[in-house]
């Protein structure tokens, strides 16, 4: 192997090794059928931090041009520590105009949040946030 | 089940208006024990649907990873003079709906 060639492969090794959405998880299966979720087109918006885990703002949005032919179908959000992982699925259509959704979410804990969303054309994008939470929303005592 | 629902009375023809969501609901996470230490059975609003003149435009599936006194703000495209339907239920069958009319002008 040239010089050259392995720089390449192991620039682009941590890419893939850091991806955030695995797309052998059983509840993004259930969503993908096992097809590739690249990142991009997602943004997730959550505060920095939170004081209260209870209820933190949630913003979703999706670049898409939202016509008959190119469109978002459906938004799917998962958190990484709550008993829950599948916090919510918005479903859309070109009926929608701007691919757009906001929320307020329960957090049990510091963790990052993904949104996968998919699109009409069959493909599936996501974006990760991550966000501090000081009071984690209590799974036990209130 | 109250709930407050917002979007303009009037729009343009192809405008995208903002709809706000915001339904009194404890969202009950199913994960609370109550001051004698039984466990508070789940209850949250499953499903949350929107129609606008009888065509579903928005659906959202919600779980108990939703803040309580659930808030969902999305959007559509005002096309047609006519009502927005807005239907919820939640796991103990209680159901929800609301209905606002728009205006739609040229």
């Amino acid at each position: 192997m040239r010089r050259r060639q392995f720089l390449a492969g192991v620039a682009a090794l941590p890419a893939a090794a850091l991806a955030q959405v695995d797309p052998l998880d059983p509840l993004v299966w259930v969503v993908t059928n096992g097809a590739p979720v690249k990142q991009g087109k997602v943004t997730v918006e959550l505060p920095q931090l939170a004081d209260n885990g209870n209820s933190v703002p949630i913003r979703i949005t999706v670049d898409s041009p939202m016509t008959e032919a190119d469109h978002v179908k459906s938004i799917h959000l998962y958190s990484e520590k709550n008993p829950v992982r599948n916090m919510a699925n918005f479903y859309l259509g070109p009926r929608a105009g701007k691919a757009e959704v906001n929320s307020r979410v329960r957090l049990a804990g510091s963790q990052k949040v993904t949104a996968v969303a998919k699109l009409s054309d069959g493909s599936f994008w996501y974006d990760t946030a991550s966000i501090v939470v000081t009071l984690s929303a209590c799974l036990d005592e209130s | 089940m109250t709930a407050r629902i917002q979007l303009p009375a009037k729009a343009k023809k192809g405008e995208v208006v903002e709809i706000r969501v915001l339904i009194q609901h404890p969202m009950e996470t199913g994960y609370r024990h109550d001051d004698v230490g039984h466990l508070i059975k789940r209850n949250v609003i499953n499903v949350l649907s929107c129609r606008y003149n009888g065509v579903e435009v928005f659906r959202a599936d919600l779980s108990s990873g939703i803040a309580a006194n659930p808030y969902v703000q999305f959007y559509t495209v005002a096309d047609k003079s006519g009502e927005l339907e807005f239907y919820w239920i939640d796991d103990e069958g209680q159901q929800g709906s609301e209905r606002q009319s728009i205006q739609v002008g040229a």
